[in-house]
């Protein structure tokens, strides 16, 4: 993930995830857990590589759960759900956003450290999104 | 106690240290008396029979094999061992020797200076009142007679006199703690300041008072009244000179014994090194735990088996080294041999320390139980038994010989483990036993004295094995203490180092912190699952 600095737009390599929500009796889940968020202590999030990072990262994936088919993985940031901004939410937001009863299928933009050097390495130091 | 100086860079100008230069001659035959060579391995050690402060149980093993002198006592080498038996007949020697020409000098020198002291007080005292009644002896007629104001100064100076008469004997008339071997020399400064000032008010009384015979007898008595009152502001004098002066602390300084490292450290204010000394001494009775030279044989017989295998020979022949070279050389191939040779004396010290500390914890625990058991023999009786039933009633002291007999093996072998038998004998324990009894004691404080090294004053004076000492100084005994300075205080068998730091300045700042300035806030790390 670029370094972050506040005020300036953040430049990110991000992949398209799409989730389908699993109903298990009467709720809707997808399968993982998030920390983080602009209301949280971000030096204990032990994903970020910048502890100043305030944004919502993927804790656990549960297994065999939606998440996990769909390719989501540990210490993934998540950028976008459903086209709604998620670099600057507080934690209770972001999971209202997540957990909206009426949406079937969450699509995400996340973004991993993997996916900027899979990038480098291809293009040759060429970023794009 | 008495104290000597041995300072090699002045000579011995000062007059007080008459009686310390006879010490000196004194304390140096004694010193090359004591010093023989020890490593010799003769066994053979002759006991001079000696005042008793008879040791545990007769115990015998403490005076050494023989008991009377040997026959060929001329022809054998007389040597000494390592061990206990040597301190204590060289301590006997030397009491013999103390207590025959014990202080004289010193008490030559100490009723001089009272005398002094006590015709200086008289005429100090004195002088007030000769000031007023001299001019009623010499012209009656001639004086003024005395009005109320007068009078009333009359009833001042005998007030002023009586304080000065009691502060006086508060501050000088105690009993002297020791003897130093330099003048105090705050006292002989306030001393000649003193007779300065009286000289003074007396000679400014004989041309102007007396030649002149004044008629004013009021001034003549004001006159008297300020002599007193700056008699009383000397006091005043006195009293910060001697006393305050030294009361904050300045130095931290760090005393160590020779012979077992025993370390302690105390605070001591603006002293001159002699006082210093005194102090350190008075603390050293109170805080360090007695010398036992019993414990000290063991390095030292190690010591010598370090270097007992070796011997050096010079083959080169003599006379083509310096003696200084050849002595170097030798201890290098010494060293060299030495390290060479596969030295397992550690393996050895190990496994016997290990095997002392076991025999000691086992000899403790049965000392224990048979003291617990001791104790539950005796019980004390309340009056109204006394009066119901006449058994053998036995006061303390009876009491304590009748259960001692069953306690006494185990204590004697405990000991004479920790080598502490020669520190008590029967006696003492007897009477430490009636007195614990006496004072509804359990048996774990009966046995605490005996468990671990008491201070020194906790033993009678014939254990110390500390009772005369010299001072061994760079600087003079008179200057102040300084930071880094250094002095020995030496006993005959073991001495105290004493090495001085100067207390740091200390550069405090201050900062405020508004208390309603302390706020926090909630730092969460949550994770939800969605």
């Amino acid at each position: 993930m670029s370094n972050f600095i506040p005020g300036q737009p953040l430049v990110a390599v991000v992949q398209r995830i799409e989730i389908k929500k699993l109903r298990q009796g009467d709720n809707l889940i997808l399968g993982f857990s998030i920390g983080g968020g602009i209301d949280q202590d971000p030096g204990q999030n032990p994903f970020s590589d910048d502890k100043a990072d305030k944004g919502i990262y993927v804790t656990r994936i549960t297994p065999g759960g939606p998440a996990e088919t769909a390719d989501l993985r540990m210490g993934d940031k998540i950028m976008q759900v459903n086209g709604y901004d998620m670099t600057m939410m507080t934690h209770d937001q972001a999971r209202k956003r997540l957990t909206k009863k009426n949406e079937d299928v969450v699509r995400l933009l996340v973004t991993r450290k993997s996916l900027e050097e899979a990038v480098k390495n291809s293009m040759g130091g060429h970023q794009r999104q | 106690m008495d104290t000597e100086s041995t300072y090699s860079g002045y000579s011995y100008y000062s007059g007080r240290s008459r009686g310390s230069h006879r010490h000196g001659e004194r304390s140096r035959d004694r010193d090359r008396h004591k010093s023989r060579n020890k490593d010799s391995r003769s066994e053979k050690s002759v006991t001079i029979n000696s005042p008793p402060a008879e040791p545990l149980l007769g115990d015998s093993s403490v005076r050494g094999g023989e008991q009377v002198q040997d026959d060929n006592w001329g022809e054998t080498t007389t040597a000494v061992t390592g061990t206990s038996e040597h301190s204590l007949s060289q301590e006997d020697i030397v009491r013999i020797t103390k207590d025959l020409e014990d202080s004289v000098g010193l008490d030559c020198r100490r009723y001089f200076t009272l005398t002094l002291a006590v015709v200086m007080g008289l005429l100090v005292f004195l002088t007030p009142v000769a000031f007023l009644v001299l001019p009623h002896l010499l012209w009656p007629e001639k004086l003024q007679s005395c009005g109320t104001a007068c009078e009333g100064l009359f009833i001042s100076v005998a007030f002023k006199l009586l304080i000065l008469l009691l502060a006086v004997w508060a501050l000088f008339f105690r009993s002297p703690r020791a003897g130093l071997p330099r003048v105090f020399v705050f006292r002989a400064l306030l001393a000649v300041l003193v007779l300065l000032f009286v000289m003074s008010y007396w000679l400014f009384y004989g041309v102007r008072i007396l030649d002149t015979q004044d008629d004013n007898y009021q001034g003549i008595v004001q006159y008297a009244v300020s002599l007193v009152d700056a008699l009383l502001f000397i006091h005043y004098l006195a009293i910060v000179l001697l006393e305050l002066r030294q009361l904050q602390p300045c130095f931290s300084v760090c005393v160590m014994r020779s012979t077992d490292g025993e370390k302690r450290h105390y605070n001591l204010g603006q002293l001159s090194i002699q006082r210093a000394a005194l102090a350190i001494l008075e603390h050293y009775y109170c805080d360090f735990p007695v010398h036992n030279p019993a414990l000290l044989s063991a390095s030292k017989s190690r010591a010598a088996k370090h270097l007992a295998g070796l011997k050096v020979y010079n083959v080169d022949g003599p006379g083509n080294n310096a003696a200084a070279g050849m002595a170097h050389s030798q201890s290098r191939a010494m060293i060299a041999a030495a390290a060479r040779r596969r030295d397992t004396s550690h393996n050895e010290l190990y496994y016997e320390d290990a095997e002392h500390e076991r025999r000691v914890r086992k000899r403790k625990a049965r000392l224990v139980v048979a003291v617990e058991e001791a104790f539950t023999h005796i019980k004390r009786m309340q009056e109204e038994e006394q009066k119901k039933t006449p058994v053998d009633v036995m006061d303390p002291r009876e009491a304590a010989q009748a259960i001692f007999p069953s306690m006494a093996r185990a204590l004697q072998k405990y000991l004479r483990t920790t080598k502490q038998q020669h520190c008590h004998s029967m006696e003492s324990i007897q009477q430490h036993l009636a007195f614990c009894i006496t004072n509804n004691m359990t048996p774990k404080a009966f046995l605490e004295s005996y468990l671990s090294a008491g201070p020194t004053l906790q033993y009678s004076r014939s254990h110390w094995l500390a009772r005369q000492w010299t001072l061994i100084s760079d600087a003079s005994v008179t200057s102040g203490l300084s930071d880094g300075c250094v002095f020995q205080l030496k006993c005959v068998d073991f001495s105290l180092v004493v090495t001085t730091k100067k207390i740091p300045y200390i550069q405090m700042s201050e900062e405020y912190i508004d208390p309603k300035s302390h706020k926090f806030v909630l730092r969460l790390q949550s994770e939800t699952s969605v």
